[in-house]
């Protein structure tokens, strides 16, 4: 199962729509990766309104995704994460430090480019 | 009512197979949205662990009931390697794996009952419970 990954001028525009089996999920890592590189982009949003479980394989590979789209110099934005979701991270102990969230990916965006135009 | 549902952990599907069946029983037992997703994590991370460490093995899950409450039993065994010192694995961030260690101590956080045997070279058993409130 492939994630569609879709651009918006210098941006990339993710919402991750399935159920994140292993593969899904480096296959994703991947392709992000690939797509920031081939478009040159700036910004990303990843938007998880429809992730009902994140566990911890799950938001390693996301918190990598992070680190290394920052490499790469794009700034990643997660959205959308459930409250569910986020009691259950911080339950597990997991505060995926230093990420950048917004609301849903409308204030994604706006959060992106405010930091990356000022 | 208390039927037992198996699911085998062989391949990485299983670990799918694994919380999709979880999040169903729990649904139907009448847990709300953030029980349902405590739950369905805690089986990902040990439908997880049997995969990684102990290449196959079962998760099976029940309704329980006990003294007027009721509950959902996550059991997960393997006849893996075992883990040597049970003490270690339970902290925050301990892994052989290059993971982040959150797994064992974070299913413990996300249950209510929670324990643990594991005998090296024999495999690992480990009980939750989760109980509706
Ligand atoms: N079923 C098992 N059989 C043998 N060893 C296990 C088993 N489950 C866990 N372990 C051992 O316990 C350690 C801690 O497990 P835990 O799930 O907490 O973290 P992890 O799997 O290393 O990382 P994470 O779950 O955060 O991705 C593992 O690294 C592994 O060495
Ligand atoms: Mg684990």
């Amino acid at each position: 199962m492939r994630i569609p990954i879709l651009k918006l001028y210098d941006y990339l525009l993710i919402s991750i729509q399935v159920e994140l089996d292993d593969q899904t999920v480096l296959q994703f890592q991947e392709d992000v990766l690939n797509k920031i590189h081939q478009e040159g982009s700036r910004g990303v949003v990843i938007d998880l309104t429809s992730v009902e479980m994140v566990d911890s394989y799950i938001a390693k590979v996301l918190g990598d995704v992070v680190d290394m789209s920052k490499l790469m110099g794009a700034k990643v934005v997660l959205t959308g994460i459930q409250p569910s979701v986020a009691i259950t991270l911080i339950d597990m102990g997991i505060t995926l430090e230093d990420v950048a969230t917004a609301l849903d990916l409308e204030q994604g965006l706006e959060k992106l480019q405010r930091e990356l135009e000022g | 009512m208390q039927v037992q549902t198996r699911v085998d952990i062989h391949s990485e599907w299983g670990i799918v197979a694994a919380r999709q069946a979880g999040r169903k029983l729990a649904k139907e037992i009448g847990f709300g949205s953030v029980d349902q997703a405590r739950i369905t994590t805690a089986i990902s991370e040990l439908a997880r662990n049997i995969y990684l460490y102990a290449n196959q093995g079962e998760i099976s899950i029940e309704e329980v009931a006990s003294a007027g409450k009721r509950g959902m039993k996550v059991v997960a065994s393997d006849r893996g390697p075992g883990i040597k010192d049970v003490r270690s694995v339970m902290e925050d961030g301990f892994t052989t794996s290059g993971g982040l260690g959150a797994g064992l101590p974070g299913v413990k956080r996300l249950m209510d009952d929670f324990d643990i045997d594991s005998e090296e070279e024999e495999g690992t058993t480990i009980i939750s419970i989760k109980w509706l409130r």
